[in-house]
């Protein structure tokens, strides 16, 4: 398949952010990017038209219940034959911020025994609490399971975050068997860290919200879905740096951190279909 | 088919960060009140239809497995009764 072939599904609802600017990254890395708005794909266009599914972020259905859970139910309900068909070719899904926190109420992630009926992790209130707006940066776990990241040869990415609600975390008693399965299946994408890599251990800034092991990006067994906390395509372009001129002195860089995962998928879907 | 009333409680587990219960706590606390904590709650006032009451509590507490709370991070209690 060609790259320009390549059709890219942004859902939104009400609530939704960032779709336009993921769009724009998706078609610079040569991909056709449409927003389509969720009513529009349950009832009039079909989801396997699509390559690729993109849940953006945002504050979908005012984050009302608990946020991510009634558009991550209702994608279920109303989609979710077509959702499971989708993975089961091997068609990406990504999920970014809010659209972590869908794929996470939906079942879809972590998937240890397949899709689940009732979420199996939680992305709960930041610890310390509040909106936490800021650069981050991520160490890649493994590159090999997800197809988001088979491009990126470096060990960190810098990337900004911006959410309430990205506490990764597994449930009490069954939280250490739940992450020793997470990292054995090479299913923990990214962490967070410090510039130099080393792991944030818990310490806020660094882990801007008191994930669990410093989790801000998981994949499902196979790969093919991905969720992370992190806006990639808020680091798509060099200008998006905060302190570009610092870091260049005359001229932003061409590209950010962000880019390497819209590209990873490119390159898939290039190669699979 | 009977119209029954649930109401349902939904509160994080012990531990849990509670933003809204933090700064509640604080503000009566500047209000000099000697408040130790406070942990905020979510209630759910439902009116369902349903056969008998063990058909309602089934469906409200799939309800809340389902929906209203996250088993990772929220406990959740419930009562029904019939709807006046």
């Amino acid at each position: 398949m060609n790259r320009d072939e390549i059709r890219v599904c942004i859902l939104r609802v009400a609530g939704t952010n960032c779709d336009r600017e993921t769009k724009t990254a998706l078609q610079d890395v040569g991909m056709t990017a449409e927003v389509v708005h969720f009513k529009q794909l349950s009832t009039k266009e079909n989801l396997m038209e699509y390559d690729m599914l993109v849940v953006p972020g945002g504050f979908s259905h005012g984050d009302y219940v608990r946020a991510g859970a009634i558009w991550g139910k209702k994608l279920m309900a109303t989609m979710g034959k077509d959702i499971r068909r989708f993975m089961d070719e091997g068609r990406p899904i990504l999920g970014i911020c809010n659209g972590f926190q869908v794929l996470i109420e939906a079942g879809l992630l972590p998937q240890s025994q397949g899709v689940s009926r009732f979420p199996e992790a939680a992305l709960a209130s930041n610890s310390p609490s509040g909106y936490n707006c800021r650069w981050v940066y991520l160490r890649l776990e493994t590159a090999n399971t997800s197809i988001f990241t088979k491009r990126i040869l470096k060990r960190t990415l810098r990337i900004p975050v911006a959410h309430a609600e990205g506490r990764f975390l597994f449930e009490g008693k069954k939280a250490d068997r739940q992450l020793e399965e997470l990292i054995n299946n090479r299913q923990l994408v990214f962490r967070y860290c410090h510039e130099d890599g080393e792991y944030a251990d818990g310490k806020y800034p660094i882990n801007p919200n008191g994930s669990l092991y410093d989790i801000a990006g998981i994949c499902s067994p196979c790969g093919t879905v991905f969720g992370l906390m992190p806006h990639p395509e808020r680091a798509y372009f060099g200008w998006q740096s905060p302190n570009w001129t610092m870091e260049t002195g005359k001229e932003p860089a061409p590209y950010g951190d962000g880019g390497l995962l819209f590209e990873s998928a490119a390159e898939y879907l290039e190669k699979k279909f | 088919m009977q119209h029954w009333k649930a109401r349902v409680e939904i509160s994080l587990k012990p531990g849990h960060v509670d933003p809204e219960g933090e700064t509640t706590c604080q503000s009566l606390r500047d209000l000099t009140y000697p408040v130790k904590s406070v942990a905020v709650s979510k209630i759910y006032t439902i009116t369902l239809e349903a056969e008998a009451q063990a058909d309602a509590e089934s469906q409200i507490k799939e309800i809340c497995q389902r929906l209203l709370a996250n088993p990772t991070k929220d406990d959740f209690t419930y009562q029904v009764a019939e709807a006046k």
